[in-house]
């Protein structure tokens, strides 16, 4: 259970253009375990899809660039292999679902035929028995009557029965990583509930980890062991789940938690207005001297404006980038 | 119910496959209807000519020149569109021509297909250096006008008729590769193409089985609307004399030769020129419907 599977160090990524140089990922660090599942929180624009895009290496090129760090998934160097053996990485070791089930299925194809490509690809298997696993694999995403689902167009099913789809695609190999960009932000709530639930399911059948790149809190809390929060390309707070909403310590943890509607509230304590955590996020080509947050902090002092503040332990595997601690 | 026990009842209650239902289709693709069969008919003529042509279209007969259609005083039934100045029957001329028209337009729009598609989607694809390439290339082509390209390439290559299938290939290429340039454009930003490559697919893969089959419709309209206009321009390049030579009986070359006579024996050049007329709307009609039947929205409905 303590086995790292994916060790990221200090990864950068930045993006090469007409107005300047973007530092969308910033000297990014965190692992995740075997069989358990990190959340990546953060508002648009941090650098979580990034992340996400950088470990499966689909950064466009130009004008990105993976410009520092190392990514090791199970002691190999991702960004030192060849793109022949990370294409024999990407799809079977890793795979990825993304945000749009309206727009990640190919229209002109029957579900059946996309689920079976990836098996006739990978896996070599002919077009009869890949019909067969696609059956099997719609089945376990919990699609009712699979043998007629099979043949159907993606326009025929919805949001959350597409969503299904894509993870069967995704789970069709067996990858000991699944990467989700967003998976439930396109779907109505108790939907959202029912994807969460199959994919934490999954998780324990096939014991593979699973990064969930959300800007959703409840999300985090719902599925996740281990939460990495960015912003501004930097990660700026990491700990277990139940560590970081007990005591969030980085003032932006805190306004992202404070910021969220809870429940019955309005009658426990009257109408009042939801905290917000006012300003804008900073200008990823003229970043500004001291830390990155310094100019929506609550708390922000004479320090915080001269010196971007490094990753400091708060305790066992709670790491803050604050100078207040 | 849930909702996928909803969906599964929308399927089970909708009307099953019935003649009354098949009817009801045909009529709403009326047109198409109307256009597939008189292109049927044309192509059925086209290889049954030999059969169905009432006589052979190079016999002359020069007592029968210039013979009326029949309706018209002085026409017979032997030549029920009546004859050229040289006594052949314009109906069987008009069947041969068929042969010629349909071949020609067909292969032309197919080899503008192969080279348009093959280059626009790497275009796209690629871009970079390989898109600027291809795209200038296209630019080069556009500033000629397409015709004239046509002419001053029979001209170089010499009348025959593989060069003007040829020649209408090379001139007539560049609308299929922008389109599917800029479609594969498009595609590319989409998420199930991120997703195929986030499952490691080949480029070649994902241009040919996820690319190409979304672009098709729009090029299956499209072309067929280029068959119309390779088989006119095929009728022009002829007509100018450039094109089939005479006494070969193409429509353009019988448009050609009836010009000469075209006020008091106006049959000569109006049946050829309907001719013309009839096969470029049909094909457009056809392509129209083609383009709602491949459309997956309109597919199922």
């Amino acid at each position: 259970m303590n086995q790292t599977l994916l060790d990221i160090k200090e990864l950068s990524t930045r993006f090469h253009t007409p107005e300047g140089v973007v530092r969308a990922v910033d000297r990014v660090t965190f692992n995740i375990k075997k069989g358990s599942c990190l959340g990546i929180v953060g508002e648009s624009g941090c650098g979580k899809s990034v992340t996400a895009l950088s470990i499966m290496q689909l950064i466009p090129s130009p004008p990105g660039k993976i410009s520092n760090g190392s990514i090791m998934f199970e002691n190999r160097d991702l960004l030192g292999l060849s793109p022949n053996e990370v294409r024999g990485i990407r799809g079977k070791e890793i795979s990825m679902i993304f945000q749009e089930p309206m727009t990640s299925l190919n229209p002109v194809y029957t579900v059946g035929n996309q689920i079976g490509e990836t098996y006739q690809i990978h896996q070599g298997l002919s077009s009869k028995e890949a019909r067969e696993k696609s059956i099997e694999m719609l089945s376990l995403v919990g699609i009712p009557s699979p043998q007629k689902r099979v043949d159907e167009y993606p326009h025929q099913l919805s949001g959350g029965m597409r969503q299904r789809v894509m993870i069967a695609i995704a789970m069709a190999c067996q990858p000991k990583l699944l990467i989700a960009d967003e998976p439930t932000t396109a779907l109505d709530v108790t939907i959202q509930a029912q994807i969460l639930d199959l994919m934490a399911g999954l998780q324990e059948k096939m014991d593979m980890s699973i990064m969930m790149i959300t800007h959703d809190l409840g999300v985090i809390a719902e599925i996740s062991d281990q939460v990495v929060v960015m912003y501004a390309g930097q990660v700026v707070e990491q700990s277990s789940v139940d560590e970081l909403f007990e005591y969030p310590f980085h003032p932006y943890t805190q306004g992202l938690l404070g910021s969220m509607p809870k429940l019955g509230d309005k009658f426990l304590r009257g109408k009042h207005p939801l905290q917000e955590i006012s300003g804008q996020v900073p200008d990823l080509i003229n970043l500004p001297v001291g830390c990155l947050f310094a100019s929506r902090c609550p708390r922000v002092e004479k320090q915080c404006r001269e010196a971007l503040p490094g990753l400091t332990e708060v305790s066992s595997e709670h790491d803050v980038r604050c100078w207040l601690v | 119910m849930t909702e996928s026990e909803f969906i599964q009842n929308l399927h089970t209650t909708a009307p099953t496959w019935s003649g009354i239902r098949f009817l009801k289709r045909m009529w709403q693709f009326r047109m198409g209807v109307i256009g597939g069969l008189f292109l049927l008919s044309l192509i059925i003529i086209a290889v049954f000519t030999a059969w169905l042509a009432p006589h052979n279209p190079y016999t002359q007969d020069v007592t029968q020149s210039l013979a009326p259609p029949v309706w018209i005083e002085g026409g017979s039934s032997d030549h029920l569109l009546g004859t050229d100045h040289l006594g052949r029957d314009i109906l069987s001329r008009i069947m041969y021509g068929s042969r010629i028209s349909l071949v020609i337009g067909f292969s032309a729009v197919t080899l503008q297909l192969i080279l348009g598609v093959a280059l626009g989607m790497l275009a796209g694809y690629y871009q970079g250096w390989v898109d600027s390439l291809i795209s200038f290339l296209v630019d080069a082509m556009l500033s000629f006008p397409y015709i004239l390209l046509a002419i001053s390439l029979v001209a170089v290559l010499g009348a025959s008729f593989q060069n003007i299938i040829i020649a209408l290939a090379i001139s007539g290429w560049t609308k299929y590769a922008r389109i599917s340039r800029i479609e594969t454009i498009k595609l590319k930003e989409q998420e199930f193409i991120l997703a195929t490559h986030s499952l490691a697919y080949s480029s070649w893969r994902i241009i040919i089985n996820h690319i190409l089959p979304n672009i098709l419709p729009t090029l299956v309209v499209i072309s067929t609307v280029g068959v119309a206009r390779a088989i006119i321009s095929e009728s022009l390049l002829s007509f100018l004399g450039l094109g089939i030579q005479p006494p070969t009986p193409s429509w353009g070359v019988m448009l050609a030769e009836g010009r000469d006579f075209m006020f008091m024996q106006w049959w000569l050049a109006a049946f050829p020129g309907m001719a013309i007329f009839l096969a470029a709307l049909s094909i457009n009609f056809l392509g129209d419907t083609l383009r709602d039947l491949t459309d997956p929205y309109l597919r199922k409905n």
